[in-house]
Parts: C-alpha cells; sequence; structure tokens
C-alpha cells in the first residue's frame, strides 16, 4: 500500500485482497503449459501461475525490467512462457481471447487448459454469452472462472442482475456449472481439479462461480481518489467479510490439523516478506524504459 | 478465386493457419473465396460460426496469441462493428502493452458489399476507421493478383492485419501466378505511369480511375494511377515522388470525406512541404458525401462517384 499512497506508484492498481484463495487453488490445478487470461486485478492470477514476483512490482513502478516493459502497467500484466498470456482491464475482454486459446489448442491436439478469469461484472457483458455458446458448440478445453466479489466497480451485483444466480448461465448452454465458497482454497483446488481434468479429457467446457469479496476498494487502498473515500460498501458488510479472509482462513486449518507449526507459518512469512521488499527494490531501482524507445513495440518487426 | 489460391496454399504450408467466420462453408456469403477448403481441411480448420461476431473475432485474435494465425472472416464489414473490442482494445494493442511478449497474427478479413440497393448496413466501407488505430495494418486488393499477394502477406505477418476486399471487384478476371508470392506491405505501385495529374486511389476506386485515366487520353491527359494497396501504413516515398514529378493531384477515395484517407494522404504530403513547391492546381478530392449509403438506385448514382466525375474533376484541373 506504502507506495501507492507515496506516489512511488503511479498506475492504477486493482488489489486482490481478499480473494488469493481463488488463483491460488485454480492455478495450482494447472499444468504449467495450460493458459489462463484475467483481467485489471490480476495480480493474484499472475504470481499463482508462476510469474516473477520482481517482474510484476517492476511493471507495477513503469519500469523498463517490468514484466511487459513499462508499456503495460498494472492492468496488463503477462508471462507467455509460464501460460500467462495477457490481463487487461476491459470487462470481458479476455474471455473471448481465452476461447481462442483453446481453440488453438484443440486444433493443436496439445491437451492444454485454458483458464478465463473474470468477475461478476463481466456477467453484464454480451461476449461472455457468446463466449460459452461458441466453447460449447465445438467442446473447447476452457474454464470460465467468475469470481464474485458482489460488486462490478461501485455496483452491487444484485441491482445488476435480477438473480443471485450467475452460477447458473451456463446451463443453457449445457456447460456444467458449479458454485463454490472462493475463500476456501482447498475447496476451489477441490473443484478445479474436477474442471480440469474434465477439460483433459475433452468434456470442456466448465463454469464455476467463487463467492468471494474484495477487502480492499476497487482501485488502489481504499478507492481514495483525491482526498475522496469512494468505497460506499458498508463498513459491517466488510468488517463481516474480513473474517472470512481466506489466507488467514488457510492458517488457521494449518494449524489446528497440525499440519503446519507456528515457527513453520512464521518462517514462510518472513520469507515472502524479505521477496516483497526485495521485488520493491529491485523495482525502485530499476531504470524507466527510454523516451526514445516510445514507438518501440508497435508493431512487431 | 485468387484468394481461395491464396488460403489453400498457406493452408498447406502452415498446419497454424485456420479459416473461421461466419459462412466460410456457403458462396452465399463469402462467394467463391471458401470453395473446397472444408473439404480439404476439415472442420477443425474451416470454421463455420453461430452470429457472433464479437466472441468470434476474439476466439481468432485468442487463437493467434496462443500460436496460430487465423483468418478471421467478415463476409459484410457492416456486422463487423461488433467486434470493434477484439480487433481495436486487443489485438491492436497486444504487442505494446506486452512490452512485445505477445503478438497476434491474425488477419482480419472484412468485405465490402455495397450498391443494389442494400442501404446504409449493408455498403459500408469503414477502412479509415481501422487505419486511425496503431497497432493494425490495412490493406485494399484491387486486382486479382494483389488479391493473393496480399492475402499471403497478411498471413505471413506477425502483426494484426484488416485485408478489406470489395464486391465490387469480385467479377474481375486477371492474371494468378500458381506459385506462392506476396506483395510487401506497405508498399504502393503505379497502375499507369503519367506526367500530368497523380491521381491516388485504393481497391474499386482503381478500376473507376484507370477507366477515367482512359477517357482523359482522349483530352490529351496523361494521369498517373497509383494504387495505394496499403492504407496503413502509407507509401509515402511513391506519392512524395509522383506529386513532385506531376505537379497535380487527386485523390479518388471509396470512404466518406470527413476525417477520411483522402484527407491523411492529403494532410501527409502537405506536412512534407517538398513537394509542394511545384504545385500547379488546387487539390482536389473525391470521396463519398458524408451521407449515410442510400437505397434507391437514383439516389445510389448520386451517392457513389464513378470514372465520369474523376474524369471531369481532372479535366476542371488542366
Amino acid at each position: 500500500m506504502e507506495p501507492i499512497i507515496k506516489g512511488e506508484v503511479r498506475c492504477p492498481v486493482h488489489l486482490y485482497s481478499g480473494e488469493e484463495a481463488i488463483a491460488t487453488g485454480v492455478c495450482a490445478a494447472l499444468a504449467k503449459k495450460d493458459y489462463i487470461f484475467g483481467t485489471h486485478r490480476s495480480h493474484g492470477h499472475y504470481l499463482a501461475k508462476g510469474g516473477d514476483m520482481r517482474e510484476l512490482i517492476a511493471e507495477i513502478y513503469g519500469k523498463q525490467t517490468g514484466c511487459s516493459r513499462g508499456r503495460g502497467g498494472s492492468m496488463h500484466i503477462c508471462d507467455p512462457e509460464k501460460g500467462i498470456l495477457g490481463t487487461v482491464p476491459i470487462v470481458a475482454g479476455t474471455i473471448s481471447l481465452a476461447v481462442g486459446s483453446a481453440l488453438a489448442s484443440k486444433i493443436r491436439k496439445e491437451k492444454r487448459v485454458s483458464v478465463s478469469f473474470f468477475g461478476d461484472g463481466a456477467t453484464g457483458e454480451g461476449v461472455l454469452y457468446e463466449s460459452l455458446n461458441f466453447a460449447a458448440l465445438r467442446k473447447l478445453p476452457i474454464i470460465f472462472v467468475c469470481e464474485n466479489n458482489l460488486y462490478s466497480t461501485h455496483m452491487p451485483i444484485r441491482e445488476c442482475r435480477p438473480k443471485n444466480n450467475i452460477f447458473e448461465i451456463g446451463s443453457p448452454f449445457c456447460i456444467p456449472s458449479y458454485r463454490v465458497t472462493g475463500n476456501d482454497v482447498l475447496k476451489v483446488y477441490e473443484v478445479a481439479r474436477k474442471a480440469v481434468d474434465m477439460c483433459r479429457k475433452g468434456q470442456g467446457p466448465v463454469f464455476i462461480e467463487f463467492m468471494t469479496y474484495r477487502l480492499r476498494g476497487h482501485v488502489g487502498p481504499d478507492d481514495s481518489i483525491q482526498g475522496t473515500r469512494t468505497d460506499i460498501r458498508p463498513q459491517e458488510e466488510i468488517a463481516k467479510w474480513r473474517k472470512k479472509d481466506p489466507t488467514r482462513n488457510f492458517e488457521r486449518y494449518l494449524l489446528r490439523d497440525k499440519i503446519f507449526k507456528r515457527e513453520n507459518l512464521e518462517a514462510i512469512k518472513k520469507e515472502i516478506r524479505r521477496k516483497v521488499n526485495e521485488a520493491h527494490i529491485f523495482a525502485k531501482k530499476s531504470p524507466y524504459p527510454k523516451k526514445g524507445e516510445l514507438r518501440k513495440y508497435v508493431f512487431k518487426e | 478465386m485468387a484468394i481461395n489460391e491464396a488460403l489453400r496454399q498457406m493452408m498447406l504450408l502452415d498446419k497454424s493457419v485456420f479459416l473461421i467466420g461466419q459462412g466460410v462453408k456457403s458462396p452465399w456469403y463469402v462467394g467463391n473465396t471458401a470453395k473446397g477448403l472444408l473439404e480439404d481441411f476439415g472442420p477443425e480448420r474451416v470454421i463455420d460460426t453461430p452470429v457472433s461476431e464479437n466472441a468470434v473475432t476474439g476466439a481468432a485474435v485468442g487463437a493467434a496469441i496462443a500460436g496460430m494465425r487465423p483468418i478471421v472472416v467478415h463476409p459484410r464489414m457492416d456486422f463487423m462493428m461488433y467486434a470493434l473490442d477484439p480487433i481495436i482494445n486487443e489485438a491492436a494493442n497486444w504487442h505494446y502493452m506486452s512490452g512485445g511478449r505477445g503478438s497476434v497474427p491474425v488477419v482480419i478479413w472484412a468485405i465490402i458489399n455495397r450498391g443494389s440497393e442494400q442501404a446504409a448496413q449493408h455498403s459500408q466501407a469503414l477502412y479509415a476507421l481501422f487505419a486511425h488505430i496503431p497497432g493494425l495494418k490495412v490493406v485494399m486488393p484491387s486486382t486479382p493478383y494483389d488479391a493473393k499477394g496480399l492475402m499471403i502477406s497478411a498471413i505471413r505477418d506477425d502483426n494484426p492485419v484488416v485485408y478489406i476486399d470489395d464486391r465490387w471487384l469480385y467479377t474481375l478476371e486477371g492474371e494468378v501466378p500458381e506459385k506462392v508470392y506476396s506483395i510487401p506491405i506497405g508498399k504502393g505501385i503505379i497502375r499507369k505511369r503519367g506526367k500530368d495529374v497523380s491521381l491516388v486511389a485504393t481497391s474499386y476506386m482503381v478500376v473507376e480511375s484507370m477507366k477515367a485515366s482512359e477517357d482523359l487520353k482522349k483530352d490529351g491527359i496523361d494521369v498517373e494511377v497509383i494504387d495505394l494497396r496499403s492504407i496503413k501504413p502509407l507509401d509515402k516515398k511513391l506519392l512524395f515522388e509522383s506529386v513532385r514529378k506531376t505537379g497535380r493531384l487527386v485523390i479518388a477515395d471509396g470512404g466518406w470525406k470527413s476525417c477520411g484517407l483522402s484527407a491523411e494522404i492529403l494532410a501527409t504530403i502537405s506536412e512534407s512541404g517538398n513537394p509542394f513547391k511545384n504545385i500547379k492546381a488546387p487539390i482536389r478530392r473525391i470521396a463519398l458525401p458524408d451521407t449515410p449509403a442510400p437505397a434507391s438506385s437514383n439516389l445510389e448514382k448520386a451517392y457513389y462517384p464513378d470514372h465520369r466525375k474523376i474524369a471531369s474533376t481532372i479535366r476542371d484541373l488542366m
């Protein structure tokens, strides 16, 4: 948060806090060769699929060493070698692209699986329904993952849809559909494993709605834009979901079932903190893209 | 059939090439351009789709990101407006916003299908719209030879290429070599050399311009006809050299006048300064009026400029 507040990070940053279990559980069920496409809120997807922490942070700082060479920023992160084909902020913009990547792997008979991550807001876009239909017609190996955090930017999803039934969207297209809690990484993994198996066997597509909540505002730490707090969600609601924080949930589970000792967990946390700090230092020290290279990458030469 | 040959040869040579779009099975949509491809390459590589321009174009773009070389066809360019997000937001920006790590070797093939009282939504020549967008290349063939060569170049290009052809050209016949050949994107061609006036045209307007240049021969006016072939990038060098030589410029554009191709050509030449040092006459633009395409054939005649209009415009300059 600090670099955003201090202005060291200037590009809009949409934090994934509170939704971590979804990316983690889904990507744990994927192989390296599998493809993912994401959204404006995709730092978690990137890291969970094996993206490099230093390159991610450097990209957010707008540096040449970033995963998109400082041309993309927080909302356009990728690592094609790791199967992270891209993320974009156009709502529902990558759903059809993910369908295309599944089409590519089907034509090439590669048995890769594609995952399209999108939010509940994307259910308002027509391209989602076109994509579901086309994917079902061609029996493509794709998992449609809807991360329902209950808000489409500021607008409660209950005001966007007449019924709380996103998971049923797949049914008219004969796509097996599930609704699962998105705040329990093991439950996420379980359903993702099942979906991946189905896709690899040629029984795709699959639709999964994960119920979750973002613990921060839509953008930045708390939607604080020029001093005005724009996060209008009820404080009680935020507090209620804070109790369901997926990382704390998992921590409690590990300790309760004695899978990890507290000191092991602390060691892991310390290691993560070190990695994050190191990534920030790397990003700050990295050079900005050269002004003379403004037009580089418009076309592939 | 020139396009058909290009598709067939490229699909044979490169397994990553596939054709997707509405009506690829039906001659009603795409004429003979996809004839026999389904039989030869099967439904995995010749994919007829429901009417879902947005998702289908997005799927082609996504497949290209994943390493394929799709051609997505829009039998009527007007319907392609549903697909502006995958074309403009995604394909055009992808290479840049990924810092060169992802590329989109897709061909977006749009067919302009106008006249015959088809009215405003079956007639639009929207190439200037796409030429405005950084990251897109836009090509427009005017001969069967170019139709094949430009399609092959478009498929081989590592960037998204919008390939736009005009149904009015589909009855044209011409020499098309059997071999695989390509026409460089960004290079125009002089269709007829001349010394009195540079007539710059593209796609179907090249046909009208050639007719106009024949008409003008009788008046002793020697027209140089330039076929741009590529709308983006523009072959500036060819334009500059021709205008410098003739000192007169007429642009025959098959699109609308405001903020269109003709304005871009004029501005480009104007900014370069040099060719204007010996300009002998005012520059003239022939384009569609800023009006939707009408239905009634009587109005169509007033709407679409032809060789007579081009010839009379040039006569006035001499």
